[in-house]
Parts: C-alpha cells; sequence; structure tokens
C-alpha cells in the first residue's frame, strides 16, 4: 500500500513488496529508534520492502550477513562508512544516504568499490528554507531571550527599552543561491527585503526579478552590504572556512550570520572572537562543528547566538518524504534500473 | 511655528522601565516642551495651562477624569501603536480633546513578531536551544494553512508574508476585504470563524481588543480547532481565555501556543502556562525595534503637530 500524503517522487511507484517466494533484499542500517536511529514508524514501512539488518546484528553474524547485505540505508549519517565495511560486503550496490549534505561520504572510495550512492536533495529544501527565515526573525527580534524573560522567576516587569533589530526593509546577503538560498530569496523578498546573493554562477535575468535580488560577483560587495548574511551552500574543498576572520571584519557591526549549510563553512574560532569582540552583532546557526558541539563550548554560552541542533528538514512529513525517496532509490539500484536522485562524481 | 515658547508636551517618564527611549527624546525637544508627570505633579500650579498635548508610551500616563479636568489647554493624545483599549475614548472625546495613533508604523514589525512566532513554534526553535536526546521533529509550514482573525493592515501583511511561503491563507474579518486584496495574498474569507478554526494548522488572532472580541477564542473555538494546530496570539492578552487555553494545552485538544501577549503582562509567575513545554511566550515583542519605534514617534509628533495648527490630523481616531 502507497503510504498516505503527498506524492513522495517523480519517479513511478516501483512493485509492492517482493511476495512469490522472493527473500527481502538485505539492508544495512545503523540501529532502530534512539536518538539518531531510523525511526520505528519508519522501520516498519521498511520492513515489507526490505530485510533491515541492525549493526549490531551485522557485527555479531558477519559470517552468514557480509553476502547478504546488498544496500546501505544511511540515516543522518550513520552507520559511517569506511574502507573495512566496504571490503566486507561483496554484494553492496549502492548507499542512500538521508538529507542533501554529501559532505561526509567519500565518493571517489565508493566508487572504486563499483558502489552507488543517492541522497534527498528536493525535499528538503523548503524545510530548511522556513528554518533559515525562522532563524533570522528569532535572531533579529531577539526571541529566545524574550522568552526567557518571559518565563524567568525573576522578572516583574517588561522594560520598554529593551529592543531588537526590524527586518522588513531590511538588507539579507545570500552566499549560494541553489534551491535553498532561491527559497530563502522567495520568503525574504514578502518581507520587503532588499536581496543581494553571491553564487558560483550568476542566475538569469526572470530568477533574479522574480526575487528582486541583486548578483555580488564579490563576496565582500554582499558582505559589506548586508544585515543578515545567509549561508546556504554545499560543503566542498572550496566553500570550507569560506567565512573566517576577514570575511567577518567585512561584515557591518550591527549584521548578523546566519548559517544553514555546514559548520565547517564556517571558520569556527573566528566567529567565536567576532561575536566576543563585536565585530559582528549576532549569529543564528542550525550546523556547527562537531554536532553536537562539546557542552563547554564558547559559542553555547553568548547571548547573541542562537544554535538549533540541525533541525533544518525536521519535519515529519519531510523526514517521510526523505525515508521514501530513500526506499525508491535503494530499489532502484538493486534492479540494475536509472537511480532516483542519484549522486554523480 | 514662530518665535514664543514651543508647546508643551506631557509624557510619563524619560528612560526608565515604561518611558519615553532616550534615543526619541531630540526629536521630541525640536518640537515640544517636555514634560515629565512627576515635574507636573511637582508644579502643577505653573504646568498645568502649559500641556497642550500627551504622548502615551506604552499607556502611560494614565488619562483618567482628573487628570483630564486639570489640563485646560490639552488639545490632543497621541497613542504609541495601535491598540485603544486602554483608553475610555468617550471620556476623552467629552473634554473636547482629539486621539490620534500610529498604524503606519506598526504595521510591518508586528506582522514580523506574528510570523517569528509562528516559526518558531512550528519548528520548535526554543526547544531546541536546550539539548536533549530526543530528535526534535516539528510541522511544516510551507504549504500549511494559516487562518488569520483579523485582517486590518497588521493581519494583511501577515498574509503577504505567508503567501511567500506557499501557505494557504484563510481569514475572518468584519469585513470582507475587496476582490484584488483577496487576490493578491491568495485569501479565502471566512464568513463564519467556525469555518477557519476547522481548516487551520495555524490560528493567527490579530484584532482589536473590543467588548466583541473579549474572550473571542474560547473553550468552543479551540475545540472546533485541529488537535495539531498551533495559536499564535500578537493582539491582546484578553482576546483569548486564558485558562481554556491552559486546558487545552495540557489536553492536546491544540497542539501548541505562541503568545506575544497575555493577560496581565507579564504573568504571575506561578502561572502554568509559563511552564508547559507547548507554548512560547515572548514579552510583547510587538513593534519593539529601534526602527518602528522611532517611526512611532515620529507618527505622533505629526499628529499632534497638526492638531495643535488645527489642520486635519492624519490619524485621528
Amino acid at each position: 500500500t502507497k503510504p498516505c500524503g503527498r506524492r513522495s517522487s517523480s519517479f513511478p511507484s516501483l512493485d509492492p513488496p517482493a511476495g512469490f517466494g522472493q527473500e527481502l533484499p538485505y539492508v544495512l542500517i545503523d540501529c532502530i529508534g534512539g536518538r539518531y536511529g531510523v525511526y520505528e514508524d519508519h522501520a516498519e514501512f521498511l520492513k515489507k520492502y526490505f530485510h533491515l539488518i541492525a549493526m549490531k546484528e551485522y557485527l555479531e553474524n558477519k559470517k552468514f550477513l557480509s553476502k547478504k547485505i546488498r544496500a546501505i540505508y544511511m540515516w543522518f549519517h550513520k552507520p559511517v562508512i569506511k574502507e573495512e565495511l566496504l571490503q566486507s560486503l561483496p554484494n553492496l550496490k549502492i548507499v542512500a544516504s538521508s538529507g542533501v549534505g554529501i559532505d561526509h561520504l567519500d565518493l571517489n572510495l565508493l566508487s572504486r568499490y563499483g558502489v552507488k550512492v543517492s541522497n534527498t536533495p528536493f525535499v528538503v529544501s523548503t524545510d530548511t528554507a522556513d528554518l533559515g527565515m525562522a532563524l533570522m526573525l528569532a535572531s533579529s527580534r531577539r526571541l529566545v531571550e524574550g522568552y526567557q524573560i518571559a518565563v524567568s522567576p525573576d522578572t516583574e516587569y517588561f522594560p520598554a527599552d529593551w529592543l531588537g533589530a526590524e527586518v522588513s526593509g531590511a538588507t539579507l546577503g545570500i552566499v549560494g543561491m541553489g534551491t535553498i538560498g532561491y527559497k530563502v530569496a522567495e520568503r525574504a523578498k514578502a518581507f520587503e527585503m532588499k536581496i543581494l546573493y553571491h553564487n558560483r554562477n550568476q542566475r538569469n535575468k526572470e530568477e533574479e526579478s522574480a526575487v528582486g535580488a541583486s548578483y555580488c560577483k564579490k563576496i565582500d560587495d554582499l558582505l559589506q552590504q548586508s544585515d543578515f548574511v545567509l549561508l546556504s551552500v554545499n560543503l566542498t574543498p572550496q566553500t570550507h572556512k569560506l567565512i573566517g576572520k576577514r570575511e567577518l571584519e567585512l561584515m557591518k557591526p550591527t549584521a548578523t550570520l546566519i548559517n544553514i549549510s555546514r559548520g565547517l563553512v564556517v571558520d569556527q574560532d573566528a566567529l567565536v572572537e567576532a561575536l566576543q569582540n563585536k565585530v559582528i552583532k549576532a549569529a543564528a546557526l542550525d550546523v556547527t562543528y562537531p554536532e553536537p558541539l562539546p557542552r563547554d563550548h564558547p559559542l553555547l554560552k553568548l547571548k547573541n547566538v542562537i544554535i538549533t541542533p540541525h533541525i533544518g528538514s525536521a519535519t515529519k512529513k519531510t523526514r517521510r518524504l526523505m525515508m521514501e525517496n530513500m526506499m525508491e532509490s535503494i530499489q532502484a539500484g538493486l534492479r540494475g534500473l536509472p537511480i532516483p536522485n542519484e549522486v554523480l562524481l | 511655528m514662530g518665535g514664543g515658547e514651543l508647546p508643551g508636551l506631557l509624557v510619563n517618564e524619560i528612560g526608565g522601565i515604561h518611558g519615553i527611549l532616550h534615543g526619541h527624546v531630540a526629536l521630541l525637544k525640536k518640537h515640544f516642551y517636555l514634560i515629565t508627570m512627576k515635574e507636573f505633579l511637582e508644579n502643577r500650579k505653573h504646568m498645568s495651562k502649559k500641556v497642550q498635548a500627551i504622548y502615551l508610551w506604552w499607556h502611560k500616563p494614565i488619562i483618567n477624569r482628573e487628570l483630564l479636568q486639570s489640563l485646560p489647554n490639552l488639545k490632543v493624545i497621541a497613542n504609541s501603536g495601535v491598540g485603544m483599549d486602554h483608553l475610555d475614548l468617550k471620556l476623552v472625546a467629552s473634554f473636547g480633546v482629539k486621539m490620534a495613533n500610529a498604524p503606519y508604523a506598526v504595521s510591518s514589525s508586528t506582522a514580523d513578531t506574528g510570523m517569528a512566532l509562528l516559526l518558531a513554534s512550528a519548528r520548535r526553535l526554543v526547544e531546541g536551544m536546550e539539548y536533549s536526546e530526543a530528535d526534535l521533529l516539528g510541522v511544516e509550514v510551507t504549504g500549511a494553512t494559516v487562518g488569520i482573525i483579523g485582517m486590518g493592515s497588521i493581519g494583511y501583511k501577515i498574509a503577504l508574508r505567508a503567501k511567500a511561503f506557499e501557505m494557504n491563507i484563510l481569514y475572518h474579518n468584519r469585513t470582507r476585504r475587496k476582490e484584488q486584496e483577496e487576490q493578491a495574498v491568495g485569501a479565502t474569507y471566512c464568513e463564519k470563524i467556525d469555518s477557519l478554526l476547522q481548516q487551520a494548522d495555524f490560528v493567527m488572532v490579530v484584532v482589536s481588543l473590543t467588548p466583541q472580541t473579549h474572550k473571542l477564542i474560547g473553550k468552543r473555538e479551540m475545540e472546533l480547532m485541529k488537535p495539531t494546530a498551533t495559536l499564535i496570539n500578537i493582539s491582546r492578552g484578553a482576546v483569548v481565555d486564558q485558562e481554556a487555553l491552559v486546558t487545552a494545552l495540557q489536553t492536546g485538544v491544540i497542539r501548541a501556543a505562541a503568545l506575544d501577549v497575555t493577560y496581565p503582562e507579564p504573568l504571575p509567575r506561578d502561572h502554568t502556562l509559563l511552564k508547559l513545554k507547548n507554548v512560547i511566550i515572548t514579552p510583547h515583542l510587538g513593534i519593539k525595534t529601534d526602527k518602528a519605534t522611532y517611526m512611532v514617534t515620529e507618527e505622533a509628533v505629526e499628529n499632534i503637530l497638526a492638531a495643535l495648527n488645527g489642520l486635519p490630523i492624519p490619524s485621528e481616531l
């Protein structure tokens, strides 16, 4: 039975679960349940299509299971794939990875072992753009600080001279104008924001004028003019520490940095310094390095920092769609069909 | 204005908890002779005739019969913001005093507050700040249905923003908006509030507080809402039946609430609303930005000067 809700992909739905005496394909997962495991309701669904093998089970019965496993269902970067694992899974055909980011995968290594890779690029876009907007609004209007005042046992009154900064009419600089960046621009336009963007390639005129965005070939121009700098790039060797001391110093002292891409796109130590020395006003981060940060990290103590636990795609609907996409990619990969959302080298 | 003294403007206080913002003083002093309530009370005989206008900041000074009687030359009271529920408009009118508020300055800021609360609640942003072992799943905003109760200038700006999130927009208002206005934001009119409540994933309350809207959202209305729905209040605390809200949140009648306003403000420190995990409360953020507050004062100055010069008042009530 097809799950209820909107269509999960543009590919025709694949055959119902294998019956007719055929064994279900063996798929390796990290675990079910707990903080980072496959959700129990997702596992119930997947079990109709696959024989799910948790890492613990695999390690206890390597001899039998290693030849059986033909796919890995990688949910939030787990299980971690190293060469040792690839060597012991001779029949591994495909790794389906959740989310759009693939920086945690060694694509060259997987290619050498003839293993295909898929991700879930499009389903996460609107939720991630929404979160980018949520972080910008929360930071600018001091929502979290305000909440703490509203519920604090010590609060006797709400002071009139406690103010935030306006989002409407301010300048937003989007670094990385891919699908997610563009959706942020669409949303920001409704707040009458002035939109600048920096990207490897300039978008075409229609796309730019639809959101009123101006291209900044040099990132410096964007940094100098923006009230909000939002990062929505992939993590690649080129974007590693893209925002460092130099870039932070180019930003306005009244500016806010919002990161919904990867922690490593920002030089975190430089960010801490910049925030402590009021080089920039504030930061709102859905991603850090590592995740989560050590509990004594200075970023967790700064009043002008909001950190959320990588919840860019964290809605029930989207996570469900991600799972369905991954299931479809694995099925296609195992049947030798074109793989939806394949990641090519 | 020709030579001679500047007209006296009475304010509650400058700076402090509820006082006029220091950054606004220069603008006010450019046009008026500022008199604080303290100065007025210490020197009533001299000051009472000087006061031609009052600028209310966060509902102070309190306007009562005694004050109105002691200000023979009072011509106009300018309110910061749009809420007028703290004023006895009939009483003020009976003294021949004009009233003005500041609608233009507040709409974008307040709409932003509404959207900030909607997004923060949907995506569990505040809960996310505390490290927890649980995976924080929220509800989608893009493509969801928002029901706007009160489609004045603030409600309309919320609709404009919600449209960019591809939201389905329903609205309920005393009067229906023009067709072009509806089409511009893709909003569907719900003549009956019930219809809006039954369909909305997010119910956004943006009405003025009047006797008609007092406890507009009560037990009945919350039970009409979806159990997966979120209530967002950026109007006045008294528009929502607070006790009924506590029950609804505790028993899962609705999913969550985000309140920029309560009754009273702040709530008593032992109030249940402060303890519920599915509630975000903010300290009446409303228009609390440097830009918006300054624009409010600019609008007030304009209104007061018009009144004192016998000209039509831009935002007269």
